[in-house]
């Protein structure tokens, strides 16, 4: 593996595979513990992965990009997640995201800020309906939200 | 401890429903809603400044606890206070500023806010 | 060393109430305390403010901690006098007129709880999620203390008894189920709780599992001593983070307990509960890619049967049911089946929890008896219509549901009524839309929630869905013709026909729902260019009236800076910049924005 992956990444990864290596169905857990580990899943780390737990790239390659938690490219120190469930839908969600994209300088095709500080993605719903339109940011769930809320909240992470 | 049988568990049944009572005739309570949408509407900073005002105030015999979701998102953060042998009172909607009133008013004094009340069980 | 105070005055120095007149409260007491000598006694203090500015200047007594409000000089003799001497309360000073206990409605009393029957959810809300001792002391693990003295065909025979149909969207019964997995030929069994709710507009399964997560790993062990099983799987949902937290600690708490694990309460009956996380696919709610999903494949469907009752989990019997479905069994354990199925309706019975929203009052869950009417549940326990604005439809049972107009609203409710009427019950999710709200972008939204999350296993469900989803864009962007709407049709009964799995098969369903009832607003925007709601943005043009007085406001808030004018003068908008995102419009404080 390369060097851009620091040597205390690697070992954890390590001690993960060696937990849950062995277990039935043991690939998704895998995956997603990689994922904390390493912000997204670099083919270097999938490689290993591979290797380790003995199944083919192309199957494990075929889960992660079935699933949306899955990342191929590099994400933001911080995850915005603005839900589109129905409920925050009829209520304003799409100004909410358009405001998003307007205050971290995304274009439409663009999910991550040049600095890495943030990350946009779209959720089909967090289940919290009840105070739509709501978004999450990182575990974090705010809600009520109007356009005019959205500096003052993602102020709280830069 | 270990609950090895029907009779263990009715033990546990009865110490639990005695420390509840307990809880209910000598010391007072304080719960909020910790759900996620309690959470979302503000759940937590309600909880720090409940607990920031209790320790101010050196208050005694005051349990501060959590519990889930009632169902009543619209009045998310909501807030229960219980004194000992009256009923428990749920207030909503509380902001970070209604806090010390609803301690002072409420929890030392037993004057129920009437512009936050919402029920009580 | 000073000497102790038995009182506090606490007078508020900030800004707000300075400005109010609280400069001239401290020295008054200060005054007035010296006069009475008690100047030892009392202790006068300036604090920081309380951010109830409004009401200022506020002074606070203590020990007593009495709130008094908009306090003037001349009050400073009587809360000295009346108070701090006599021991009396100025009730004119407070806040408000405190409540009397008397006076406060209790719980059932009032509008949102008056017509709710809490059953699954009784727990939520009222006890402590973390406190196992707090779930027993609430009746907890007594209905599987029964089940455990009874025969495994006897606890299905009671859950057959309850008429309980799976919570989940099926509406299968659930002690059938059940049987089948009994029945199955094999050593090893598995019982799966099915968490992954991801209907958009429901969230009663992450209220119980973040509220009385015990009450689910009760159900289960339940099941599986019912069925044969000795280990389970809770499909949990990656968004729902606290809710895994919660089971997690219950899951412990239940093991070190020794109701999880070896020879639970002496029966002999083992069982265990992993807790797999779900990692972001509509399509696993659908069992057989449920399945697939834990053993670490991608989430697909397959054909059916074999039925997981027989080949699931690694090829084992397996029963799956939902969590809602599972929070009903200890309950129906402890209470018997007859009492459960004294309530709804013939074909479906017990309550049912609805996740309640959009454009309503009260938001929130409501759990109601089977055979409620839609009205009761919006008008009764929702409060109704915000902003005086009109009811126009109720859409249920999320992407695979419908809609149900006014005309149905007293519809009772129960699975097979709503299926009649082209909806379901599905997980129970009331999304509430009012005359602000376009039916045709309703069915956009579903149509491009089921699309991107169709697995594209069967081409009907990938294709189709994609072709219905680019007319309803078509429509919306006001190029919609005559031959779109028999066109979304037959693309509907196509996908519906050769779809594997729920997903494909309902899909068209919030599209045929809307043509159902609301054709209308579909013609309305292929033959007349309109959208009725004012949603689409096609049809829309923002522009500036006379009221403007050249604020600026909207000038500021536009994101594309199509509005241009002087101070004080009138603003106009450029119709070539502007994108029709209302922004504007939402920050004229004088209504001088108009859309249409």
């Amino acid at each position: 593996m390369g060097e851009k992956f620091a040597e205390k990444d690697l070992v954890k990864l390590d001690g993960v595979l060696a937990d849950l290596g062995s277990q039935k169905g043991t690939l998704i857990p895998v995956l997603q513990k990689a994922q904390e580990i390493f912000g997204y899943l670099p083919r270097e780390v999938l490689v290993r992965i591979s290797e380790k737990i003995k199944v083919p790239i192309s199957q494990i390659y075929g889960v992660v990009t079935f699933y949306a938690q899955f990342h191929l490219m590099p994400r933001g120190k911080n995850i915005v997640r603005s839900c589109q469930g129905t409920a925050c839908h009829v209520r304003g969600a799409k100004g909410i995201l358009a405001e998003l994209r307007r205050q971290l300088g995304l274009g439409e095709e663009e999910s991550t800020t040049k600095d890495l500080g943030f990350t946009l993605e779209t959720v089909a719903c967090i289940g919290c309906c009840g105070l739509a339109p709501v978004l999450m940011v990182n575990d974090e769930t705010h809600g009520r939200l109007v356009p005019d809320a959205i500096k003052g909240i993602l102020d709280q992470y830069r | 401890m270990a609950i090895k049988s029907l009779d263990d568990l009715r033990k546990i049944k009865e110490s639990a429903k005695q420390a509840t009572s307990a809880r209910h005739e000598s010391g007072t309570q304080v719960i909020v809603g910790m759900g996620t949408c309690g959470i979302a509407a503000g759940a937590r900073t309600i909880m720090t400044a409940i607990l920031d005002e209790i320790s101010k105030r050196g208050l005694q015999n005051v349990s501060v606890m959590q519990t889930g979701c009632i169902g009543m998102c619209q009045k998310e953060p909501l807030v229960d206070i219980v004194r000992p042998g009256e009923p428990r009172v749920t207030y909503g909607n509380v902001k970070p500023e209604d806090v010390p009133r609803i301690i002072s008013e409420h929890l030392v004094n037993g004057r129920i806010l009437s512009d936050l009340v919402v029920a009580k069980i | 060393m000073e000497k102790l105070a038995r009182a506090h005055v606490l007078c508020c120095g900030g800004t707000g109430c300075s400005s109010s007149g609280s400069k001239e409260i401290i020295p008054a007491f200060k005054e007035k305390l010296a006069a009475r000598g008690m100047s030892d006694e009392v202790k006068v203090v300036e604090t920081g403010c309380h951010g109830l500015c409004e009401l200022g200047p506020l002074v606070i007594v203590y020990p007593e901690g009495v709130f008094y409000t908009k306090v003037k000089v001349s009050d400073v003799d009587e809360i000295v006098e009346t108070h701090l001497i006599k021991g009396r309360v100025i009730e004119r000073l407070l806040f408000r007129e405190p409540a009397t206990l008397a006076s406060v409605p209790d719980y059932d009393d009032i509008a949102f709880y008056k017509k709710q029957h809490r059953y699954a959810l009784v727990n939520c809300g009222h006890i402590n999620p973390e406190s196992m001792e707090e779930y027993i002391g609430a009746e907890g693990y007594e209905g599987l203390a029964k089940a455990l003295s009874m025969t495994p065909e006897d606890v299905i025979a009671e859950v057959k008894k309850s008429g309980l149909r799976g919570r989940g969207g099926g509406g299968f019964p659930t002690g059938n189920k059940w049987q089948f997995t009994r029945n199955a030929a094999g050593d090893k069994k598995y019982v799966i709780c099915n968490a992954d709710e991801g209907d958009p507009g429901a969230f009663m399964d992450r209220s119980v599992l973040e509220g009385d997560p015990h009450r689910v790993l009760e159900g289960m062990i339940i099941c599986g001593y019912a069925v044969g099983a000795d280990e389970g799987y809770i499909y949990c949902r990656a968004e729902y983070p606290l809710a895994i937290r919660r089971l997690q600690g219950a899951i412990k708490q239940a093991m070190d307990a020794g109701l999880l694990g070896e020879n639970i309460l002496g029966s002999g009956f083992s069982f265990t509960i992993h807790i797999k996380e779900g990692a972001g696919a509509f399509v696993c709610g659908e069992e057989t890619a449920l399945i697939a999903s834990i053993e670490g494949r991608r989430g697909m469907p397959r054909p059916r049967p074999p039925f997981p009752a027989n080949s699931g989990l690694w090829g084992k019997p397996s029963n799956i049911n939902n969590v809602e479905t599972f929070a009903n069994i200890p309950s129906i354990m402890r209470d018997g089946g007859d009492y459960f199925a004294s309530q709804g309706t013939e074909t479906s019975k017990g309550t049912k929890v609805f996740a309640l929203t959009g454009k309503i009052n009260n938001t929130g869950l409501a759990e109601v008896p089977m055979g409620i009417t839609m009205r009761e549940i919006i008008y009764d326990i929702g409060g109704g219509i915000p902003n005086g604005k009109k009811f126009k439809a109720v859409q249920i049972g999320g992407p695979s549901g419908g809609c149900l107009p006014e005309q149905l609203l007293d519809l009772a409710i129960d699975y097979e009524s709503l299926t009649k009427a082209g909806a379901m019950m599905g997980s129970g999710g009331l999304v509430v839309m009012d005359e602000t709200t376009c039916m045709v972008d309703v069915a956009r939204y579903f149509l491009n929630f089921t699309q991107d999350e169709s697995c594209g296993k069967c081409t009907p469900c990938r294709e189709g869905t994609k072709r219905m989803l680019e007319i309803l864009n078509r429509i919306c962007d006001g190029k919609g013709t005559e031959e779109d709407i028999p066109l979304l049709e037959s693309l509907a009964k196509s996908i519906k026909a050769g779809s594997l799995c729920a997903l494909g098969q309902t899909a068209p369903n919030p599209v045929l729902s809307t043509l159902n009832f609301f054709r209308n607003e579909y013609e309305a925007h292929i033959r007349d260019h309109k959208c009725p709601a004012g949603v689409c943005t096609a049809f829309l043009g923002y522009t500036i009236t006379d009221n403007c007085r050249g604020c600026g406001l909207c000038k500021k808030a536009c994101p594309v800076e199509a509005i241009s004018g002087e101070v004080k003068a009138k603003h106009v908008i450029d119709p070539e910049k502007c994108i029709k995102c209302g922004a504007c419009q939402a920050k004229c404080p004088f209504k001088a924005i108009d859309k249409g």
